[in-house]
């Protein structure tokens, strides 16, 4: 998975059919991957401007401190955040790291085409990794293994590629507003050689002075948006015409009722039970993930501006849509100390 | 397919469409004081608490919650689950919440003092502090303590939120009094505004709206404060810093450097110094992905190329000519201790100062600070939450601001070399020209010069173990050979070092550090004499060896371990130490009251139970040999006497 091109801005709105979509999906990122230097580009506020700054100096540090750092990119609107902070943080250089996308095989297939359009017309430098074992183990989001997909696929896959390929600094785009126990977690943060994090023994982090030393195998995860909150990811997304998978904007598409959640059935391999149909609701989601874990939200927002709308009006988490979370808040820690990102 | 897609730029609503700008505070006081009931009170009384959440919190207050069947407003900010089941808030969490006006970021830090060190986290990147005080209990020791760290850090801004103003009946009253003890209290802090405010975070008074409870009270709300006071740093009246962070080269064309603009501004065309060389050129460039910018300002992360092409690389800083900071190699700063193991004098830290990393070393601990009452306490060394003014020395000149002047350039973190752990968080003081005065010659006779006139490569053979595990009989025979083959060696050990040189030093972890550095010195300056040097201390910690090794050329260094198990020096005991020791009559005994940490992959290891000291000195002398052979220019001759 490799390929060329360089930077600027689109938005994205999604109202055609399927075919039509991907086409005009590739000219708005052809776009995107133009970088304009016109003088028009709008200001961005200066909460933004300050949040943009520091996330593009902890990238530089990453950069100018590790030895073979990797971006995790997992195709969602904050890895579309980070990439766009990593292509300003390194201009006129390219980014000099690669990234990684820890493939479930259970992502949304709208997911898996916008990826590869933006690697291919930013030209990034994209590893794919899929954690063979466990298909081979048959783990699946459904039946007797589901409890062990996360797990298994995204966890145990993650910590197979670091290892294989070496990597001592992996970025990845989880903000702290995100889950209270994510609320305490360091933008440098320390894994044992086991990928473990101990919450207990975190190192103090004063000022924009970050600890980056380590030992050989041990490695840190970095957070370069760990000040932001979802708000501001959007408000940056449209400021910065940022292009983000149509499953964000709202339209009709098939779903079923399941533990209170909306699944989308985007694929035949979704089982459904007797007397399940799928019916056609106009709908989209405010995090995507695997697909059969992904919960829905019913939504009029077609655009950037209307999903900023409906986010200030929502009386709910962004997270409450994952199905991953809901047993106990105190999941996620548990999850995060076993190696999760 | 144009049609489909929405090119316009994109506007957004008008709830954040203001130019808002973002503040950083952080909440601290006492345990109990109720500092994550106020925070989760902001939440919820700005409606920022979302329906899930707040049912979670429901849930979870029915099991951990310390009100019964009221929703513990707390456990929306106390996250991990220790803290959860012990109803304490144990480490820095960071909440983020947005009005029209502003964006915050707020950092709750634990009330504990053992925990000092996380309140000092949230402290070094808050511009503000809201001081929580318990009506009941008024000023507390934690209190003072926690004001003192936000004014050691930098804070200028303080609000003293008085809570639990529903407990009490005569609220006006105490109120003021309040206000006077934290005045008379705080007139030795460097406050520049301290806004009190009385409040219930429970209830929600004067939190969010103006409570109708305290007639008395004519200011502001605590989120209307927040909302429109000035506090924030402001860095850009400063004078130019920008530390370099990265070399840019994609091509033979462009040479940039990234960075952030720490203080101050710059505009193409400008002059910049590079402070520690002094070399200048001009900014030709300001280049970022958006545009190339005329100026740009602190908190701005750009590139800049220069005119002319002059030595700069990561660690640099590119200053105003006209106000240049202080370039020293030694300077006095107050230092927290955040590590659990203590601060040594005399140990090498990596020390990291804006985007430079060098070694460094506390050459003196001039005094602790009691931050209960600011007394100054004489100490050896810093524990875990402590604070102290020191010297310091570094490895080579650095450029730097007082903190107090500048807080982005005079502010560094030590790193413990060989765990890793971020072991001190330090404010620089002032410079100390001392440094400037002691200028180093060139020798003209050098140690290979030296060497090469006795025939021999120099090394330092440094025996380490446990007492009594035979150590110095093993030297002394190696010595021996190595003198019978026409090698010029000197010996040290506690004998000659202890009695003169060390004799003001006790076995205190603090007192074995600095004996090993100045051993380490020695055997340094008799290798430059051109001498084979061995060295017999129990050197019980990895660092201080690693120091020495650090000192010498690679390969310099040999690092001898002689290995006998503690059971068996016990056994042995030839000069009594031990059962002294274990009798309680020597404090801090290696082995027993002091740790020994064993080399991880020492250059010879000596079974000294199975070997004894004459083959376990046969093979040093033979590994001596063996290395004066590869070298036969400087070592001929010794070959025939192996």
């Amino acid at each position: 998975m490799i390929v060329h091109g360089c930077s600027d801005p689109v938005q994205y709105r999604e109202s055609a059919p399927a075919g039509g979509v991907e086409t005009s999906l590739v000219a708005a990122i052809r776009r995107y991957a133009v970088r304009r230097d016109d003088g028009q580009h709008p200001q961005l506020m200066p909460h933004l401007r300050w949040l943009e700054a520091e996330s593009i100096e902890i990238l530089r540090e990453v950069a100018a401190e590790f030895r073979k750092p990797v971006m995790l990119y997992s195709i969602g609107k904050d890895s579309g955040v980070m990439l766009h902070l990593a292509r300003k943080a390194f201009f006129p250089a390219k980014i000099p790291f690669p990234l990684l996308h820890v493939d479930t095989t259970w992502k949304f297939r709208e997911m898996i085409s916008f990826r590869d359009i933006m690697a291919r017309e930013l030209g990034l430098d994209l590893l794919v990794h899929v954690n063979r074992d466990g298909i081979a183990r048959g783990i699946s989001p459904f039946g007797p293994s589901a409890a062990l997909h996360t797990e298994v696929m995204k966890t145990e896959g993650l910590k197979q590629a670091l290892d294989a390929h070496g990597f001592d600094a992996a970025i990845g785009g989880a903000r702290r507003d995100e889950e209270k126990s994510r609320a305490k977690e360091r933008v440098f943060s320390f894994r044992s050689k086991q990928h473990v994090w101990d919450p207990r023994r975190q190192r103090p982090e004063l000022w924009n002075l970050f600890n980056t030393a380590i030992h050989d195998g041990e490695s840190v995860r970095v957070f370069p948006l760990s000040n932001w909150t979802e708000t501001d990811v959007w408000t940056y997304i449209a400021s910065e015409s940022i292009p983000v998978v149509p499953l964000y904007f709202a339209r009709p598409r098939p779903v079923v009722h399941r533990s209170g959640a909306l699944i989308m059935v985007d694929d035949e391999r979704l089982p459904l039970d007797s007397g399940e149909r799928p019916e056609t609701r106009m709908i989209r989601f405010r995090t995507l993930g695997c697909y059969p874990l992904s919960g829905a939200i019913e939504s009029e927002a077609t655009n950037v501006d209307e999903i900023i709308d409906e986010m200030l009006a929502s009386t709910t988490s962004e997270r409450q849509g994952r199905l991953i979370d809901h047993c106990e808040s105190k999941s996620m820690e548990r999850k995060k100390r076993e190696g999760y990102f | 397919m144009e049609d489909t897609l929405d090119v316009r730029a994109v506007s957004p609503p008008p709830a954040v469409k203001a130019e808002k700008s973002l503040l950083r505070f952080l909440t601290c006081g006492s345990v109990d004081d109720g500092k994550s009931t106020l925070i989760g009170r902001l939440l919820c009384d700005s409606q920022l608490v979302e329906d899930d959440q707040m049912a979670a919190v429901v849930r979870d207050s029915v099991r951990h919650g310390t009100l019964g069947e009221e929703a513990d407003l707390a456990l929306l900010v106390d996250g991990l689950e220790a803290e959860r089941e012990q109803g304490i808030t144990i480490d820095v969490a960071y909440r983020y919440f947005a009005t029209p006006r502003r964006s915050f970021i707020v950092a709750d830090t634990p009330g504990h003092e053992q925990y000092t060190r996380n309140m000092a986290t949230g402290a070094s990147t808050a511009d503000l502090a809201v001081v929580l005080v318990d009506m009941r209990k008024g000023i507390l020791t934690q209190t003072m303590r926690h004001s003192y760290i936000c004014s050691l850090l930098g804070i200028r801004s303080i609000v003293l939120a008085v809570n639990k103003i529903d407990l009490v009946s005569d609220a006006d009253e105490m109120f003021r009094r309040i206000i006077a003890d934290y005045h008379r209290f705080a007139a030795a802090l460097d406050f520049s505004a301290v806004v009190p405010i009385p409040i219930s975070a429970r209830y929600g008074d004067n939190v969010v709206a103006a409570s109708a409870r305290t007639p008395w009270y004519r200011g502001p709300s605590l989120l209307r404060h927040l909302e429109t006071v000035d506090a924030a740093q402001n860095e850009r009246q400063l004078p130019l810093r920008f530390p370099v962070q990265r070399v840019s080269r994609p091509n033979a064309d462009f040479r940039g450097y990234a960075g952030t603009v720490a203080s101050g501004r710059i505009a193409v065309g400008d002059e910049v110094v590079v402070a520690a060389s002094g070399r200048s050129s001009r900014v030709e460039r300001i280049v970022t992905f958006d545009r190339d910018l005329p100026r740009a300002t602190a908190g701005d992360a750009v590139t800049l190329t220069l005119k002319d092409e002059i030595d700069i690389g990561r660690g640099d800083l590119l200053v105003a000519p006209a106000a240049r900071p202080e370039v020293a190699d030694q300077f006095s700063a107050h230092l927290l201790w955040l590590d659990e193991k203590p601060l040594l004098p005399g140990r090498s830290y990596l020390l990291k100062i804006g985007t430079r990393t060098l070694p460094a070393q506390v050459t003196t601990l001039k005094h602790k600070i009691d931050i209960n009452t600011l007394a100054q306490r004489p100490g050896r060394t810093l524990d875990l939450n402590e604070i102290g003014l020191c010297n310091l020395s570094v490895a080579s000149p650095v450029a730097f601001d007082a903190y107090m002047d500048n807080p982005r350039t005079g502010a560094f973190i030590l790193i413990d070399r060989l765990s890793n752990a971020t072991a001190g968080a330090g404010m620089i003081a002032f410079g100390l020209r001392r440094a400037s005065n002691i200028r180093r010659h060139a020798h003209l006779v050098d140690k290979t010069a030296r060497a090469s006139l006795m025939k021999q490569a120099p090394c330092v053979l440094w025996f380490t173990g446990l007492s009594g595990s035979g150590k110095s009989t093993i030297a002394n025979l190696v010595e021996k050979a190595l003198h019978e083959a026409g090698i010029h060696t000197m010996l040290l050990d506690g004998d000659n070092i202890r009695h003169g040189v060390n004799r003001d030093l006790g076995f205190t972890d603090a007192d074995r550090v600095e004996n090993i550095r100045r051993a380490g010195e020695i055997a340094k300056l008799l290798a430059e004499a051109g001498l084979v040097v061995l060295s017999c201390f129990i050197s019980p910690f990895r660092a201080e060896r690693e120091m020495v090794r650090g000192q010498l050329l690679p390969g310099e260094f040999v690092e001898i371990f002689v290995d006998v198990p503690l059971k068996e020096c016990i056994r042995r005991d030839p000069k009594g130490l031990y059962a002294k020791a274990l009798a309680g009559g020597i404090a801090n005994f290696t082995g027993i009251g002091s740790p020994y940490e064993a080399p991880q992959a020492p250059d010879i290891l000596i079974d000294g139970r199975n070997e004894t000291p004459e083959m376990a000195a046969a093979r040093v002398v033979e590994w001596v040999l063996a290395r004066h052979g590869e070298d036969d220019g400087s070592a001929h001759g010794v070959n025939d006497a192996g």
